[in-house]
């Protein structure tokens, strides 16, 4: 059925159509309303879930570890400084190994306090074992919540669905809901192998000591390598009964370029019609979209950017004292891999919702195109000097 | 009453389970050393409400049966009191070690 929808909204629908069984929901600014979607839907009958308030952040994703531990599908959402204050608990559901979906929407942290949208949320929990997904438009939003359980109760590893704030959050798109009886078919009721059981009791969490945490830590890396397969042949599997294809990455007018556009999320739509005036022009330019961050894409940025003369990274975000996020791991991906490497140019840009327009990046690809190498890691677009 | 006794044996990462349970890591790892104060039952004047173990926040009390008084496990109570401080009867005295 299709609707015009707002992307929180399609979090939410998304969630509907995977019979999620448990929410746990605190408000924050701009995630509200996919919970109180959700909790509309539960009140309504259409849901059969717990719907459950917390008083925290920190106790939504607890309590979504807890009910996904006795075998329940399980989500939550939230924004920015609601993860931020779930960090400990992010970390707990992937050590844990459980296959959580959640929803973040994509804001800037404070101070100066700002609901607008970049990633340093998201992207600072980089490093616990979550798998994390960047989506470009409302429908990428729906969809990924429910190839994030498919793909999640395989590897178990949890899912971050990232939508920019505002941007999608709040903007209505065209976005086709999936009948739940095909979602169904995509998608089976999960089973979870060693669960929270009085029947069958077992301690969990308890301690791992120097002789067996390691090869924990060890196992949660080989999911992640499985985890790539998974996505992309789940990807398949979800274009053969929806119509609508997802892989690691998305490659627009790449062939027969020379330098390539490599952003994530909404900048990728800004980018696509970017690229179509640029070549009009001339310019041989493609785009790589990142859609999936964790796993990382190796292979697909080594296929791409290989023996390219340049690539243009935008990077809403920034690891301070370094350089932007994307742009760092695409260098670091290179480098124990044969063949001509581009020059890569990194660029930050719309931190805190400022708008990366068209102009915005015809001036970075002009920027890049004057230089024969960029000068250092950082190079700042629209700052006000 | 079950009690979790399926001790993972691990050898490898190949034979060990994704999840950290199961592990039977606190059967030897005992963690009451640091006590100094030790709750006492004294059995006669145990009414067998067992507040005292559904209170316990480290699961030190064992239940035996509802005709038994609930028996402190000393290899893991903290000695926080927190079940001297629920008894209904005051039975139970936090001693010195």
């Amino acid at each position: 059925m299709e609707k015009v929808i707002l992307g929180n909204h399609a979090v939410s629908y998304g969630a509907l159509v995977s019979r999620v069984q448990t929410i746990a929901a605190y408000p924050i600014t701009p995630q509200t309303l996919i919970v109180e979607r959700l909790s509309e839907m539960v009140a309504d009958g259409d849901l059969d879930a717990i719907f459950t308030k917390v008083e925290s952040e920190h106790s939504a994703l607890a309590s979504t570890i807890g009910s996904s531990s006795v075998g329940a599908r399980a989500f939550t959402a939230t924004s920015s400084q609601g993860l931020a204050l779930m960090h400990e608990m992010i970390h707990w559901a992937a050590g844990a190994r459980l296959p959580i979906v959640l929803a973040n929407v994509n804001r800037a942290m404070a101070p100066g306090w700002n609901i607008w949208t970049d990633q340093n949320d998201s992207l600072s929990c980089r490093d616990t074992g979550w798998m994390q997904v960047y989506c470009q438009n409302n429908q990428e939003v729906l969809d990924s919540i429910i190839m994030g359980y498919k793909v999640s109760e395989q590897v178990l590893l949890p899912t971050m669905v990232s939508l920019d704030a505002f941007v999608l959050s709040h903007t209505a798109e065209n976005v086709d809901i999936p009948d739940i009886k095909l979602v169904d078919k995509y998608l089976p009721p999960y089973k979870l192998k060693i669960k929270m059981d009085v029947d069958d009791p077992h301690s969990f969490g308890a301690l791992s000591s120097p002789e067996n945490y390691m090869e924990f830590r060890y196992k949660m890396q080989e999911a992640m390598y499985k985890a790539e397969d998974i996505i992309i042949k789940e990807g398949k599997e979800f274009e053969r009964i929806f119509g609508r294809k997802y892989g690691m990455v998305e490659e627009y007018r790449t062939e027969g370029a020379e330098i390539i556009l490599v952003v994530s999320a909404t900048i990728a739509s800004t980018a696509r019609a970017s690229i179509d005036s640029l070549r009009a022009k001339g310019i041989k330019i493609g785009l790589l979209r990142i859609r999936v961050f964790r796993p990382f894409p190796v292979k697909d940025v080594a296929r791409v950017l290989l023996n390219k003369k340049k690539a243009i990274v935008i990077d809403r975000n920034i690891s301070y004292g370094k350089s932007g996020i994307f742009f760092d791991e695409i260098k670091g991906a290179f480098y124990n891999i044969e063949g001509e490497k581009p020059k890569i140019f990194g660029y930050i840009a719309g931190l805190g919702g400022r708008d990366v327009t068209p102009e915005a990046i015809f001036d970075m690809v002009n920027d890049a195109m004057r230089k024969d190498k960029p000068e250092k890691d950082i190079i700042w677009s629209g700052v006000k000097l | 009453m079950k009690h979790d006794k399926k001790k993972v044996e691990i050898k490898c990462a190949s034979n060990m389970p994704d999840m950290t349970a199961s592990l039977g890591s606190m059967a030897s790892n005992k963690t009451a050393s640091w006590r100094n104060l030790r709750p006492e039952i004294d059995e006669s004047k145990c009414i067998k409400c067992f507040i005292c173990w559904k209170f316990c926040p480290d699961a030190a009390i064992d239940f035996i049966n509802e005709n038994t008084p609930p028996k402190i496990n000393y290899d893991y109570c903290k000695g926080c009191g927190i079940c001297a401080t629920e008894c209904p009867t005051k039975c139970i005295e936090m001693v010195e070690e």
